[in-house]
């Protein structure tokens, strides 16, 4: 490989050809800073528009100041990354892009994670030179079921652009008009709720400051706890325990499920439960509808519909509500795990307590936005009462527990609630891309062969390459299994299948790169990926750590079945935990 | 926004089709079927945009982003005698700025604007390349040089 010499603030270093003066200061430790640029390494995502201009340093022999992220080390160059002439321009960038940035910090919901912010504390700002005559750009606030648009707080990074077109291929956001009145918005400025939008949250997950935040359920949850008619059950997604330490001052990967049970107990919830017991039950449905289209299929049923797609994650399943409407016969029908978990609690549950759905009040913590949403749409409510009543995510969960003053980091740590609180490794493994396949294979191999599993890790099945794919022998059947996260990595896949391509069994789709740890609602990684590979393996540590590790062992969702649903899709199995999809795709309507 | 909601004929979805084609459906062609759509059709409301989204593979909030980048693309639909003031640097420091507000007083129009009975509207552009005759003012295809304010009500009285 040609490597480069150069000097960086005196500095000599050696890089590959084609690194940018930025990363080849990361190499000897200068953080040069940035604020448009953004990249997540181990996911191939990378937001470079050099639009900015905070990153610039100065170059010997060059009359222009260069911005560092987008300029490649040369032979022989001298770079100087703090002389006054950069700091000064730092400063100035700086200031303009204040100028035009609302002075709330106070009341904003980004205040004290908001990279504008730091940037401007780093920078030393202290006052805005203009600001009483300088004109602010403002534009209407757009609150859709999962995501608020405050535009006024946008400083144009386009970020969120770059992942809802290149990594997502969602295209509902664009930059749109020009100068004072440019902003990112989707097609005709409409608001995100009459958009393609799926509500994946990668956008709000990027945004470095307050333009792009989820809808805040957190008032909501306070009243149900607060009404002492109501009783309140909670379940906590896997992701969620993986990373919510961080908002605590822990280290990435870091577990805190049993501190985040006693946080629960004590913010008053009456059940602590597991959405990971709903998981279990998911593997199950999905397992057994996997292998009923697998033995018709093999039995030459051409109406038997494969690959089969997971259906857990609602981003993926407004995705192709919305651009695959066709293939809406080929995912599961298996409603997600909050789902089914609300349900099963609003029902089995309720009825073993003794008292009605309209008393008991579900909530979900989430590392989802798209799980706001999900929880909102008509088929999953009955007479009106939703079986998930509000969704929250890591992010609001953390900052309730801040606000009623609960000491977290040194909390012992409680247990989950019986029944719905009990589950498997493979329900723990939900949270991360190739979770969920490797968790079906681990019960559909035992169903379909009638053997044990000798090793029920299925190390092929994981990773983070945005496609996978791998063949698991199913005692001599060879099941083809394909893995996509991130939505352009799903579409891939889904062209395949579309155009008859496609020679896999089963697909796993997570919508959010990284899978559920990955997802909107999670603590900012703000382009870190090690922070996410750190959750990843948090996930498998806790797989490895359960004495049970296949849905189908799980005691407390046997006795489910005996007790309440039959058999895995059984008539009620399918009328309280499978859903239908619909064609949501826009029509170009043609005057008569 | 200020598209007007319209629907499209089978005609108009076949013509745009076939300008799509005409260009392969290539995305990078974008500004070419734009380009040639308005010809056609003297402007590009959203449901042009849905169809050229669906046929180009371009989302079509990225098309809106384009249209309304580019100030030669509107969503309304010129009047019959479409007036463009140039406000490029020559025409604009001879003065063509208090030629613009003449022409908005008399037609009671703002620079995006059609007039009620669709005869006229009125835009900006920059530079029509005839700098001699600064400020120049065109309407349809026939332009008039050094434009003065007091000039404007017998221009707009050869259209009546």
């Amino acid at each position: 490989m040609e490597t480069i010499r150069l000097t960086i603030d005196n500095k000599t270093v050696e890089v590959p050809k084609g690194t940018t003066i930025n990363k080849a200061a990361k190499e000897i430790g200068i953080d040069i800073p940035v604020l448009c640029w953004m990249e997540l390494h181990d996911l191939n995502i990378e937001n470079r528009p050099a639009g900015c201009r905070i990153c610039v340093v100065e170059i010997d022999g060059r009359r222009n100041l260069a911005p560092s992220c987008a300029t490649k080390c040369e032979e022989g160059m001298v770079v100087r990354t703090h002389t006054t002439r950069v700091l000064n321009a730092r400063r100035t960038v700086m200031e303009f892009i204040l100028s035009d940035h609302p002075k709330d910090c106070l009341t904003c919901p980004k205040s004290g994670n908001c990279e504008l912010q730091t940037l401007a504390h780093q920078l030393g700002i202290r006052e805005i030179p203009g600001q009483e005559i300088a004109a602010m750009s403002t534009y209407r606030k757009d609150t859709s079921p999962s995501i608020i648009r405050d535009l006024d707080k946008c400083i144009l990074c386009r970020r969120c652009e770059m992942m809802c077109n290149e990594v997502q291929t969602v295209g509902a956001l664009s930059a749109v008009n020009r100068g004072f009145m440019a902003v990112v918005a989707p097609a005709f400025e409409q608001n995100l709720e009459h958009s393609t939008c799926t509500y994946c949250g990668q956008c709000v997950a990027v945004c470095p400051t307050g333009a792009l935040t989820e809808v805040d359920h957190t008032p909501e949850v306070l009243r149900a706890l607060a009404d002492p008619t109501k009783t309140v059950v909670v379940q906590t997604a896997p992701a969620v325990r993986a990373a919510m330490g961080e908002l605590f001052g822990m280290k990435p990967g870091t577990l805190v499920t049993g501190k985040m049970v006693s946080a629960l107990r004590a913010l008053g919830f009456d059940y602590v439960f597991d959405t990971d017991f709903a998981a279990d039950l998911t593997i199950m449905e999905e397992g057994t509808e996997l292998l009923d289209r697998l033995n018709r299929f093999l039995q030459g049923d051409k109406t038997a519909r494969l690959p089969i797609l997971t259906s857990c994650c609602p981003g993926w399943v407004n995705f192709f509500e919305e651009y695959f409407p066709d293939l809406k016969d080929v995912p599961s029908t298996a409603k997600s795990p909050q789902q089914m978990f609300g349900a099963i609690a609003k029902s089995y549950f309720a009825d073993k307590i003794g008292i009605s759905r309209k008393d008991m009040v579900v909530i979900s913590i989430m590392p989802c936005l798209a799980k706001k949403y999900e929880c909102q749409r008509d088929e999953f409510s009955e007479d009106g009462n939703p079986d998930v009543d509000f969704s929250i995510s890591t992010r609001e969960l953390a900052a309730f527990i801040k606000q009623a003053n609960i000491d977290f980091n040194n909390l012992e740590d409680g247990d989950f609630d019986a029944p719905l609180g009990e589950s498997t490794g493979a329900g723990v493994i939900f949270g991360t891309t190739g979770g969920v396949i490797e968790a079906a294979v681990r019960t559909a191999y035992e169903i379909h062969t009638g053997k044990k599993l000798e090793k029920v890790d299925f190390t092929e099945l994981r990773g983070f390459e945005g496609v996978r794919s791998a063949t698991i022998d199913f005692d001599g059947f060879p099941l083809n299994i394909g893995i996509a996260h991130g939505l352009g990595n799903a579409r891939k896949l889904l062209n395949d299948v579309r155009s008859g391509k496609s020679l896999f069994h089963a697909i796993e789709v997570m919508a959010c790169p990284g899978g559920c740890i990955g997802g909107g609602g999670q603590p900012l990684h703000h382009g870190n990926s090690e922070i996410l590979k750190a959750r990843a393996a948090a996930i498998y540590e806790e797989d490895r750590n359960k004495p049970i590790r296949k849905s189908h062992e799980n005691p407390f969702i046997i006795k489910l079945y005996e007790e309440f649903l039959g058999k895995p899709n059984s008539e009620k199995a399918h009328h309280l935990l499978h859903t239908q999809y619909f064609d949501k795709k826009k029509k170009i309507v043609v005057k008569q | 926004m200020s598209s007007i909601k319209i629907e499209l004929r089978q005609e108009d979805v076949d013509k745009i089709k076939d300008i799509c084609a005409s260009f392969n459906n290539e995305p990078q062609e974008l500004i070419n079927v734009l380009h040639k759509c308005q010809e056609h059709f003297g402007y590009l409301p959203a449901e042009i945009q849905e169809v050229v989204s669906q046929e180009l593979s371009i989302p079509v909030a990225k098309i809106y982003g384009v249209i309304t980048f580019y100030s030669f693309f509107t969503m309304t639909p010129k009047g019959k005698h479409p007036i463009s003031i140039c406000m490029g640097t020559a025409c604009y420091v001879r003065g063509a700025e208090k030629v613009l507000d003449e022409f908005k007083k008399e037609l009671g129009l703002e620079v995006g604007q059609t007039s009620k009975d669709g005869k006229f509207s009125l835009s900006s552009l920059r530079c029509v390349g005839a700098c001699g005759l600064a400020p120049v003012v065109m309407i349809g295809d026939k332009t008039y040089g050094r434009v003065a304010p007091d000039d404007v009500k017998d221009i707009l009285r050869e259209y009546e």
